[in-house]
């Protein structure tokens, strides 16, 4: 989207729009690295719901998949799992 | 053009603020009561039981609260009233400036009226004037048939895609707000063609296509965000190019609606009276133009030439109106129903005189401060306010610039 230089290219008044990575790539923040262990997880899509960054999605059978490029590794999923198949680990490791 | 047949109905300013309202297909109304506005809100929740009207009504717990739900309302492009007065308004601060800020046309009716301390319930203009820089247009009323008129051309300008600015009408407390006069009322149907429905700037979405200014999910954008340094000022600056644009906006929409109604009140912005000739003059807002009208009678029936400049439109202020309406007086009052403590003079004072500076024949220019707390204003009194005028313009200077009426020195 192209960057309003003077007031006349500007909006009336201050709006934000649904943008994807408006503040870069998130994720290189990211210390601990959730894995998800497929062979535990019940679908019940819990993190899905959590994950305050929207950085994970719903495959077509409910199972969840991390976007890595903007999961800043905040953790809620694993601690929300009720059957504990996400795990954090180092990102180092 | 013939103007529109209308009934004639008995009511005070409030009442005809409320009756108003409920002509200009208003969607939401969030207000809480405080004297001398209570009458409005409290009329309208009437129509709103007996099913006169399709409008939503939220009973606040603060008008803080009741302004931000009009400002919400509005920016999901619904049309939104709220009235207040005094510490109500005063409470609202905070939200005035991110209702103009936000570029949402609510239209408030403010019941005139002093603020504390001490606790005084009657009518003075402190309120509305301590909020003049708020970002809000503001329009002041002679009597509750203007009171009426001015409600529904709020809403006409406020709305127009080239102000899209909140518009706050004032009518003096009690002198209007509880004052039953014969006001003209034209058909529903009428006022509500005239209002017409709410238009929206084109913004592009992050789609990437045109879409209106407002809340809407299919096309998801957030108002009122953070707007830093590099940004702010910008935004700052378009508020004041949309209060230039209001002048002519006004003007506009009152001479459509003089034209169907048949009443008009001077250009919409000044309403002149006995001014063309005049030596002497006075600038007054609100319902003291009544009194003086009188007072200018008997002194033109006595062959002083004496006229009267009442500001309509305070906000914007019609700068080049005012220079051209007084620069060939000799003599000017500017009469305040409000003080700034620590200036020289009223706001009025200072803003009339700011205009005249411009001038090569900068009139000789007074203040009188007067009616404070509700104190009543006497035709006595705006006698000898004329009369001071004479004794400037006989002895060529002035001896006191400020002056206090009916005060018990």
């Amino acid at each position: 989207m192209k960057i309003p230089k003077t007031l006349k290219e500007m909006p009336l008044t201050p709006l934000s729009l649904p943008t994807i990575g408006s503040m870069g790539k998130t994720g290189t923040w990211r210390t601990f690295r959730p894995i998800i262990d497929y062979s535990k997880c019940t679908k019940c899509t819990l993190c899905w719901i959590y994950c305050p960054d929207a950085a994970i999605t719903r495959r077509d059978d409910d199972s969840p998949e991390i976007d890595y490029e903007y999961c800043k590794g905040c953790g809620i999923c694993a601690n929300e799992c009720p059957v504990k198949a996400i795990a954090m680990k180092r990102e180092e490791e | 053009m013939k103007s529109v047949e209308q009934k004639v109905l008995a009511l005070n300013g409030d009442e005809a603020v409320a009756y108003a309202v409920k002509q200009c297909d208003v969607d939401v109304v969030a207000a809480y009561p405080i004297t001398p506005q209570t009458i409005i809100v409290e009329r309208f929740s009437e129509y709103v039981a007996n099913g006169e009207v399709e409008t939503a009504f939220v009973c606040t717990e603060s008008e803080h609260s009741a302004l931000t739900a009009c400002l919400a309302a509005s920016l999901t492009g619904a049309r939104a009233f709220t009235a207040s007065a005094s510490a109500g308004l005063a409470l609202m601060h905070e939200m005035l400036f991110v209702t103009s800020g936000c570029r949402a046309p609510v239209v408030m009716a403010i019941a005139n009226r002093a603020l504390s301390a001490p606790i005084n319930i009657h009518g003075d203009q402190s309120d509305t004037m301590a909020q003049r820089d708020s970002g809000w247009i503001q329009i002041y009323a002679e009597n509750a048939q203007e009171v009426y008129d001015s409600v529904i051309q709020a809403f006409r300008i406020a709305e127009h895609p080239e102000v899209l600015l909140p518009a706050m009408v004032c009518l003096d407390g009690f002198q209007l707000s509880h004052s039953v006069e014969n006001v003209n009322v034209l058909p529903d149907d009428v006022v509500k063609k005239f209002v017409g429905v709410r238009q929206f700037p084109k913004v592009l979405t992050h789609e990437g296509k045109l879409a209106p200014l407002r809340l809407d999910p299919h096309n998801p954008m957030t108002l009122g965000p953070l707007a830093f340094p590099n940004y702010y000022f910008e935004f700052k600056r378009q508020q004041e190019e949309a209060m230039k644009k209001a002048l002519e906006v006004i003007r506009q929409v009152h001479n459509e609606y003089a034209e169907i109604s048949g009443r008009s009140y001077g250009d919409g912005l000044l309403d002149p009276y006995h001014l063309e000739d005049a030596e002497i003059a006075t600038v007054c807002l609100g319902s003291t133009a009544g009194t003086v009208k009188a007072v200018v009678d008997e002194l033109r029936s006595e062959g002083v030439k004496a006229g009267l400049l009442r500001i309509r439109a305070f906000r914007p202020l019609p700068v080049e109106g005012i220079r051209k309406a007084l620069e060939n007086v000799k003599a000017v009052a500017v009469m305040d129903r409000s003080m700034s403590f620590g200036g020289h003079g009223g706001a009025v004072f200072h803003e009339v005189r700011h205009a005249l500076y411009d001038s090569d024949k900068r009139p000789f220019i007074v203040n009188y401060i007067y009616g404070l707390g509700g104190r009543d204003t006497s035709p006595m009194q705006v006698r000898a306010i004329y009369k001071d005028l004479q004794e400037i313009v006989q002895k060529g200077h002035v001896e006191t610039p400020i002056k206090y009426v009916g005060l018990r020195e």
